[in-house]
């Protein structure tokens, strides 16, 4: 397959950012988006020109790392799909593909299509852990969890952090990302006895990040690589509106 | 077993597809059996995975399947607090050498890193962080800093001036398919030798026609790639070494002169039931054997057989 390629290109933070055109001929369908480039920089390296910076790790689509806006849609036109897993047979042959970074002010660019997500763990840092001493393994019929909660946890603990909801959403909001952490431990027994400061310290870590309140437009939804589902937004909303009006006890800073 | 099969008929040029590296699996059967539901809840997630790479359909079609190295099946050598013989390093988790059979995936994984930083870690550094505890901050411009950065410094120039015409990946291939063939799933002295030689060569034309983009000023991922690919032939120099000095086969380690009449792993229990922890004397220095006995008590040693 021949393609031609509009790839953002920017030195760094301060330098100023264009589309540069590349066209690249004999892409196997079988190679992923990211082989594909691979291959491209293998050329652009062949012939004295700096490869195209991007981020991968895992390659299969689980680490979260790769985040691509291709086409206009984060990680691409397929559903449920990240950018490592994108395979070039989902294009057509001679048609022109634009990549670019995730845009959004909490997500500063490092380099042509790397960005900095370190906000995430920042939010992550705020509340996305359990503090207790685990000590010996408890007897597992003393923490009963039902099968539907224990399912939806599953469900939110699938987000891989990749901000492919804050590169889909209008408003640049996270969300899908921050209600996903915050549901994965609100919805088990082991998780409730932080859950109200959690909630509030992961919200505001958001807030300060500088991302944007949710649009309601769903495209984060649409466009999550792992299906996360907005209702745990709305988990979120009620964990958030509880714990401000029944407050919590103050643990030492 | 199986993984050993599957590259023995595609070696032999059995294989199937396009490249001819892999064998089908097929489920016709077990979903003619058990009907499709029942496949769908044990294999479900995977089948998706593997319909979302191939653009196949393996409840309909047969998959193929090739096996794959992905994990090197050692670490770095720690004590029974997870301390690395560095003073204060740890090592937990896959970086760490660890017990487990002929396979590692997933689930081993996982439990070792749960098992090591749910429930060793969090009692073992407190400990050594405890008589620590009122040292302060360290300021960064110590001698020992600066030696360092001045040796990360001069390997990262060094590698810089080569100025040769091959790409880091492309060493990544050549290398890993060394390993695969020298030191994969079935390996013999000869093999090992001469992967070994192989090593040396590549390693040589690596420091002569490395190509490394851009400066060292800014986020130069080429220069990761080319420093990860440099410090990879000597993990694979000392895998061959281990797996040399190991006389018999055992795990993972699948030598072609140890194997009983059916094919299957032939350890040596008398001379070889020891880990080897290998001493790292500087880089150009043969590394040192240090045998760990491995001492059985509530149970005895047996052959492995699932027949």
């Amino acid at each position: 397959m021949d393609f031609t390629l509009k790839i953002w290109r920017q030195k760094n933070a301060e330098a100023k950012g264009s589309f540069q055109t590349y066209p690249l001929r004999e892409v196997s369908p079988e190679m992923s988006l990211l082989e594909m480039l691979d291959y491209l920089n293998t050329q652009l390296i062949e012939s004295g020109k700096e490869p195209v910076a991007f981020e991968q790790d895992c390659r299969e689509g689980i680490c979260g790392s790769c985040g691509l806006y291709v086409n206009g849609r984060p990680h691409g036109p397929a559903r449920n799909t990240t950018t490592c897993e994108l395979h070039m047979r989902e294009f057509t042959d001679g048609e022109t593909i634009v990549i670019e970074p995730w845009r959004a002010k909490a997500f500063p660019l490092i380099k042509d299509l790397v960005v900095d997500r370190s906000s995430f763990e920042l939010i992550m840092l705020a509340g996305g852990f359990i503090s207790i001493n685990t000590g010996g393994a408890a007897e597992a019929n003393s923490l009963p969890v039902s099968k539907i909660n224990s399912d939806r946890s599953f469900a939110a603990a699938t987000c891989i952090g990749c901000g492919a909801c804050v590169a889909a959403c209008k408003n640049s909001s996270a969300m899908l990302f921050a209600a996903a952490k915050i549901a994965q431990y609100a919805l088990i027994p082991q998780g409730r006895t932080e859950a109200r400061e959690r909630v509030e310290n992961m919200v505001r870590q958001m807030d300060d990040e500088g991302f944007g309140f949710c649009s309601n437009t769903y495209g984060c939804e649409f466009d999550c690589p792992k299906g996360i589902s907005i209702d745990f937004i709305a988990l979120m909303n009620r964990e958030f509106f509880s714990a401000k009006v029944c407050g919590h006890k103050k643990t030492s800073d | 077993m199986a993984s050993r099969a599957a590259k023995e008929r595609c070696d032999a040029g059995y294989g199937v597809g396009d490249t001819g590296l892999s064998v089908y699996l097929d489920f016709q059967d077990a979903i003619g059996n058990q009907g499709k539901n029942a496949i769908q809840d044990k294999y479900g997630n995977l089948f998706e995975m593997y319909e979302k790479i191939t653009g196949i359909n393996p409840y309909t079609q047969p998959m193929r399947i090739y096996p794959a190295g992905h994990y090197t099946m050692g670490g770095l050598w720690v004590d029974y607090n997870l301390m690395t013989t560095i003073e204060g390093l740890y090592a937990i988790g896959e970086s760490n050498f660890s017990d487990h059979g002929a396979n590692r995936l997933g689930a081993s994984s996982l439990m070792q890193c749960s098992g090591d930083g749910y429930f060793i870690l969090p009692n073992t550094i407190g400990d050594y962080l405890s008589a620590d505890i009122r040292t302060g901050s360290i300021p960064t411009n110590g001698k020992e800093f600066e030696e360092a950065e001045e040796e990360v410094r001069e390997r990262i120039q060094s590698i810089m001036n080569v100025g040769g015409k091959q790409t880091a990946s492309s060493f990544h291939k050549r290398f890993g398919k060394l390993m695969w063939d020298y030191c994969g799933m079935r390996r013999d002295a000869e093999g090992l030798k001469k992967g070994l030689e192989l090593l040396d060569q590549l390693e040589e034309e690596f420091w002569d026609n490395i190509c490394v983009p851009g400066t060292t000023g800014e986020l130069n991922q080429e220069l990761e790639k080319a420093l990860k690919v440099a410090d990879f032939f000597e993990v694979g120099r000392l895998m061959c070494e281990d797996a040399l000095q190991r006389e018999e086969s055992c795990g993972a380690h699948f030598r072609e002169e140890h194997q009983t009449e059916t094919g299957e792993a032939k350890r040596d229990d008398a001379n070889f039931a020891f880990v080897a922890a290998w001493e790292y004397r500087g880089p150009k220095a043969r590394p040192i054997l240090h045998k760990e006995a491995l001492k059985f008590e509530a149970v005895e040693l047996k052959e492995r057989s699932y027949k």
